[in-house]
C-alpha cells in the first residue's frame, strides 16, 4: 500500500496517495480549482500546464498550476477566487 | 547563470533523442522541461505508484530514458521557459514550495523540442466540471485521479483517441464510445497507408483489441455537454452524426481536436515559419543558424518522427549528418501529411458555439461578444479574449478555426511570472510568496 499524505483542501482534510498531483487531489475532493471571472467553478482541463484552469492557492501562494505540483504532507490548498 | 554547449527545451521523445545524440558525441547538454519528469506527454509516467494504474513496459520509452541517463545530459524538470534570445540566453521560472525560482541559461546551440498541445474547440457546456481534454483526462489519471467505474465518452479527432480510450479502459473506466468527427471515407486512405508503418498498425490493433465493449463512431461529434440532475457537473453529452442526434449519459467527457504545435519560443526567437509550423532544413536547422527544432513544432507527425528528427538535430549540433536518418524522417513526415488530411476538421464544428458559449476560458469571453471584430488586436482590446494567464494558448487555435484569425505576435514573458523575474536578470533568484527576493546567488 502506498503512503498516504494529509492535505487540507478548502478547510477539509483529505488523504491522498503520495505522488498525487494537487489538481487530482482537488478533483477527488470535488473542489473547483478556481472560480472564473463570471463565477463558474473550474478545474483542470489540459492536465499538462498549458490551460491554467487548474490554478489555485497552494500554501498561501496564488496562481499555482496545480497539475504541475505534487501533494506534500500538510499542504493547504484553496480554490482561487 | 548556467552555461552549456547545447540547450534542449522539451524532454519529450524529440528532446530526449536530441539530447542523447548530442551528449553521446561529446557535447555538454542540458534539457529543460516544464513538466516534473522527462517523457513529454506521450511518455508521461504515472506519479502515483499503484499496481495496474498505468501501462508498464513501454520498451521504447524505457530504452530512450535509459540511454539519455547514460549519455550524461542533464535534465532539469519543472522549468518553465518564459523568455529566450537567439544571442544565447533562456530564462526559466520554477515553482517551489515557497515561491518561484528564476534561472538563466546560456547556450551555444539551442534545440527546440517543445511538442504540441491539444486543440480545444468550444461547444455549449465545455466549461462544466467533468469535461476534460482528450489527453488531459489520462494525464490527470496518471497524476492520481481515479476513473475506475466512471462512464466516459472520448471525443474529438485524431489517432490518439483510440489510445486514450484504451488507457482509460485499462484504468477501469467504462468508455461507452469514441466519437471521431472525421468521416470513414476520410479515414480509410490513412488507415490503408498504415501498411507502410507496421509498428503503428500493430499498435492500433492492440488498442482496438482492448476496446471490444466500446463503439468507435466515425463521422460523429459532440454538440453539447449537459449538466446532470445537480446542475453542477456533467451528466450527459449530445452527439450527432449530422442527421440524427442522441444523448449519451456519462460522468466524464475527454474531448480534444488533435494537436497544435507549441511554437511560442520559436516565434519569440524570430524563427521563420511555414504556415503554423517552424521551418527547418534537412538537419532540423531553423532560419537561425544556432537554433534547431525537432518534433511536432515542425509538423504534427507523431512519436517516430519526433525521435528521428531529434536524433538528426542532436547530431547536427556536432556537425554529423546521416542519410538513413533523413530518409526515415521523410517517410515519417509523409505519415504526418496523411494524418493531417485524415483528421481535417469538418466545417460543422464551426457552428458548435452558441452566442453565450465561452470561447476564452481565462476571461470568460463568449463567442457572441467576438461578433463584429475582424482580428485579434481589436478583439483583445475590447473583450480581453486571449489576454488571460494561458495567453491565448487554448482560445487562439479555436478562434483561428472558428473565425480565421491568425495570431498577431508573441512577446515575453511567455508564461505569467512574478514581476521581480525581470529585475534580477543575471542572478538565480528565489521569489517568495510576498514576491520579495529572498536569496541571490551569482
Amino acid at each position: 500500500m502506498s503512503e498516504l499524505l494529509s492535505v487540507t483542501i478548502n478547510g477539509a482534510t483529505n488523504r491522498v496517495v503520495r505522488g498525487t498531483t494537487v489538481a487530482a487531489a482537488m478533483l477527488l475532493a470535488e473542489q473547483p480549482s478556481r472560480i472564473s471571472v463570471t463565477g463558474e467553478p473550474r478545474g483542470a482541463l489540459c492536465g499538462m500546464g498549458i490551460c491554467f484552469e487548474c490554478r489555485a492557492v497552494v500554501n498561501g501562494i496564488p496562481h499555482r498550476r496545480t497539475c504541475q505540483i505534487l501533494c506534500e504532507q500538510d499542504m493547504t490548498v484553496e480554490t482561487s477566487r | 547563470m548556467t552555461r552549456t554547449e547545447v540547450l534542449v527545451i522539451g524532454a519529450g521523445p524529440a528532446g530526449i533523442a536530441a539530447a542523447t545524440a548530442a551528449a553521446e558525441n561529446g557535447c555538454q547538454v542540458i534539457v529543460l522541461d516544464d513538466n516534473l519528469a522527462a517523457g513529454g506527454q506521450i511518455w508521461r509516467g504515472a506519479t502515483v505508484e499503484e499496481a495496474g494504474s498505468s501501462y508498464r513496459g513501454d520498451s521504447t520509452k524505457r530504452r530512450a530514458l535509459e540511454r539519455l541517463r547514460r549519455s550524461g545530459a542533464g535534465v532539469l524538470g519543472g522549468r518553465c521557459v518564459f523568455s529566450a534570445e537567439a544571442s544565447g540566453t533562456v530564462q526559466t521560472s520554477q515553482e517551489t514550495g515557497s515561491g518561484s525560482l528564476v534561472e538563466q541559461f546560456r547556450f551555444e546551440q539551442l534545440i527546440l523540442a517543445t511538442g504540441a498541445r491539444e486543440r480545444f474547440l468550444p461547444f455549449p457546456g465545455w466549461t462544466l466540471p467533468g469535461v476534460f481534454g482528450a489527453g488531459g483526462l489520462p494525464a490527470l489519471v496518471k497524476g492520481g485521479y481515479p476513473v475506475a467505474g466512471k462512464r466516459v465518452v472520448v471525443a474529438g479527432t485524431g489517432p490518439l483517441l483510440l489510445a486514450i480510450a484504451a488507457h482509460l479502459t485499462h484504468d477501469g473506466a467504462v468508455v461507452s464510445s469514441v466519437v471521431e468527427q472525421a468521416p470513414i471515407a476520410q479515414l480509410a486512405p490513412f488507415a490503408a497507408s498504415l501498411w507502410a508503418h507496421p509498428a503503428k498498425l500493430v499498435q492500433g490493433a492492440r488498442y482496438r483489441g482492448k476496446l471490444w465493449k466500446t463503439s468507435y463512431r466515425t463521422g460523429c461529434w459532440v454538440l453539447e455537454a449537459i449538466a446532470g440532475s445537480d446542475g453542477q457537473r456533467l451528466g450527459a453529452v449530445r452527439v450527432t452524426d449530422g442527421t440524427r442526434t442522441w444523448t449519451e449519459p456519462c460522468d466524464l467527457l475527454a474531448c480534444g481536436y488533435h494537436l497544435v504545435p507549441n511554437t511560442e519560443i520559436a516565434a519569440l526567437l524570430g524563427c521563420e515559419f511555414r504556415g503554423t509550423f517552424v521551418q527547418v532544413d534537412k538537419a532540423q536547422r531553423t532560419s537561425l543558424p544556432n537554433v534547431f527544432c525537432a518534433g511536432e513544432p515542425t509538423g504534427i507527425a507523431g512519436l517516430e518522427a519526433a525521435m528521428v528528427q531529434g536524433e538528426i538535430a542532436g547530431l547536427a549540433c556536432v556537425g554529423v549528418s546521416r542519410a538513413p536518418l533523413q530518409k526515415r524522417a521523410a517517410a515519417e513526415r509523409a505519415f504526418g501529411d496523411g494524418m493531417e488530411k485524415a483528421f481535417a476538421l469538418r466545417r460543422e464544428l464551426r457552428s458548435l458555439p452558441r452566442p453565450d458559449t465561452i470561447v476564452c476560458r481565462c476571461e470568460d469571453v463568449t463567442f457572441g461578444s467576438l461578433h463584429g471584430y475582424t482580428g485579434w488586436t481589436d478583439a483583445k482590446l475590447q473583450t480581453r479574449c486571449g489576454m488571460g494567464p494561458c495567453q491565448g494558448r487554448i482560445c487562439g487555435p479555436a478562434v483561428e478555426f472558428l473565425l480565421g484569425w491568425r495570431p498577431v505576435s508573441v512577446r515575453q514573458p511567455l508564461f505569467p511570472v512574478p514581476l521581480q523575474a525581470f529585475c534580477f536578470q543575471d542572478e538565480r533568484v528565489e521569489i517568495n510568496k510576498m514576491n520579495e527576493p529572498i536569496e541571490e546567488k551569482a
